[in-house]
């Protein structure tokens, strides 16, 4: 056994354990992976493995327009809410960890509130307060609420990365005669651009894989992938989702892999 | 002489509170910068989810004629079929918590106790669902479970059963499709206060003569109970508002809180009922919540910082 837990117990006894936690990897792993394999069906039907192979299903996504002007909807937002909910989760995570403000601690809790809050409610509200000022169906209300629900993730990535950052780093730099945005920007910002990218990167899949609200909200020409998915699974099942979920299963994998390389450049 | 020595005193104190107001304003300078730091987010937060759900909260105290009254809160009591909505929440968040603790446990158990690379690779299974798409897995376990989806068809080649089982479309298929995607909240928390657990406990409980079963009952077990509660909270909260999967593996047959406020919103534009049903929804998930960290002094939201 390796040394950092040596308990006198072999792996052979453990094997009961290796199994029953193997089964449960299995049922975590196999639905994107039957999904991706059937993706790549010859027939309508579901069948698996599948019979015949073929591109029919991605050609069937990407040669339909509404599915095409979905994605590009998706997109938009998702790289607006980045853009959008990055610098404000940073500005918050910096001014949480600063801690001297009173009521620091109410404040962190209303920021990441949309974790806890049930969506399906943040959905009804939302869509009550864009009917009163004109924000449904619009690329800036999708990018508003988006933003609302990736904040949370932004603070909370900025914030651990902040923890391992000493702030006296800034102190000298100011000490030294440096502004408070220099020292940020040219001492801080530096030593935390693995976890503000890391922040980033969840903001934009947050906002590209966001169902409820997205469904109360975005219409018509502002209609998202997601809600547009969710209304053709109400109907029928059609295989060209399978063709879009493993785009987004892809999607999420090069997302996580930055994410994760990221994370060891720390 | 005198004179002189008063005028000095005097310069002293003067400059200490020339001093302290100079502090003071530094202070309150820095407070006003950290505070227009978090105002941008803080105001967003404000606009689009606290406004809301206020405004909602007042709309609820009002019947269909305008009167003020608690018609929409009465009706949840004297209409048989928002109780059984209630009866199936509860109901499918129980079951879902259960089987995630069953599976979960051991899963979390075993990451704690590999080696850290291998853990590391195992974690890639907890954590890759946990970032794919609700609707992905959801439209995935529908493929999977259907009339004629891959299980019916597996058995019924295998000549083990003649019909094909009900699978979507009922409570089972809610229940499938929501531990999984409930799985990695509770994992996620239960592994990483597994991981603090001391292993030089366990050794010293083993050098004394303790089997490996009554280490794991007598300390390791009971070690690992607050992780395992604040994923059971997390993952028992999540469950009471969950929309996605109930709405698209449910059949209509499954009826539950979040699907009952989207009916009466979007379907019959009753704000009334539906923000009532939202204001009890939030208030059950805040109690629990604060209940959880009441008793155990910590927030069992932790999970989305342990990626």
């Amino acid at each position: 056994m390796s040394a950092e837990n040596s308990l006198p117990i072999t792996h052979w006894q453990r094997l009961w354990l290796y199994l029953l936690g193997g089964l449960v990897m299995l049922f975590l792993i196999a639905p994107s992976v039957i999904i991706v394999i059937m993706s790549f069906s010859g027939s309508t039907l579901l069948q698996f493995p599948p019979e015949q192979w073929s591109l029919r299903w991605y050609e069937s996504y990407f040669g339909s327009v509404e599915w095409r002007d979905a994605t590009i909807v998706s997109v938009k937002v998702a790289v607006m809410t980045a853009i959008v909910a990055t610098p404000l989760g940073t500005a918050a995570a910096y001014a949480i960890n600063a801690g001297t403000l009173r009521l620091t601690g109410a404040m962190n809790a209303l920021l990441t509130a949309s974790l806890i809050i049930p969506v399906i409610l943040i959905g009804i509200g939302t869509f009550f307060l864009y009917a009163r000022i004109g924000l449904n169906n619009t690329l800036t209300g999708l990018v508003i609420a988006h933003t609302v629900q990736a904040l949370p993730l932004v603070v909370l990535t900025v914030l651990s990365g902040l923890r391992s950052y000493d702030m006296n780093q800034e102190m000298v730099a100011r000490s030294l005669g440096a502004g408070r945005f220099a020292a940020f920007f040219q001492v801080t910002m530096p030593q935390l651009r693995f976890s503000i990218v890391s922040g980033a990167l969840f903001a934009f899949i947050t906002s590209f894989d966001e169902v409820v609200v997205s469904l109360f909200i975005s219409g018509g020409e502002t209609t998202t992938l997601t809600r547009r998915m969710f209304n053709a699974l109400r109907d029928q099942i059609d295989p060209t989702i399978a063709a879009i979920s493993t785009c987004l299963i892809v999607l999420s994998i090069v997302l996580l892999s930055a994410a994760q390389l990221f994370g060891r450049g720390r | 002489m005198s004179i002189g020595s008063a005028s000095l005193s005097n310069i002293g104190r003067s400059d200490g509170v020339l001093n302290a107001d100079a502090l003071r304003a530094d202070a309150r300078r820095q407070a006003l910068g950290l505070l227009a730091l978090l105002s941008p987010g803080l105001f967003l937060v404000f606009a689009v989810i606290i406004v809301p759900i206020g405004w909602l909260f007042w709309l609820s105290l009002f019947d269909e004629t305008g009167q003020l009254s608690l018609a929409n809160y009465a009706r949840f009591f004297e209409q048989a079929s928002y109780i059984k909505t209630f009866a199936t929440t509860f109901k499918v968040a129980f079951v879902v918590t259960g089987t995630c603790v069953l599976f979960g446990y051991p899963l979390a158990y075993m990451l704690a106790q590999l080696p850290r690379r291998a853990a590391s690779v195992c974690l890639i299974f907890v954590i890759l669902p946990f970032w794919t798409s609700v609707l992905v897995r959801t439209y995935a376990w529908l493929v999977i479970l259907q009339r004629k989806g891959l299980i019916n068809n597996w058995l019924i080649d295998l000549g083990l059963i003649g019909q094909p089982l009900p699978l979507a479309n009922n409570f089972a298929g809610v229940v499938i499709g929501m531990t999984h995607i409930m799985l990695p909240f509770l994992v996620l928390p239960l592994y990483a206060s597994m991981k603090t657990i001391d292993v030089d406990c366990l050794r010293a409980g083993m050098n004394l003569g303790a089997s490996p079963a009554a280490t794991f009952r007598q300390i390791f077990f009971p070690l690992s109970l607050p992780g395992l509660a604040s994923g059971v909270v997390i993952v028992f909260v999540l469950c009471l508002g969950f929309f996605v999967t109930p709405a698209l593996m449910g059949g209509g047959k499954v009826i539950m809180w979040a699907m009952r406020m989207e009916q009466a919103t979007s379907l019959y534009s009753n704000w009334g009922a539906g923000a009532a049903l939202g204001v009890v929804l939030l208030a059950v998930t805040l109690a629990l919540l604060g209940l959880f960290q009441w008793l155990l002094g910590a927030r069992a939201t932790g999970v989305w910082s342990q990626r």
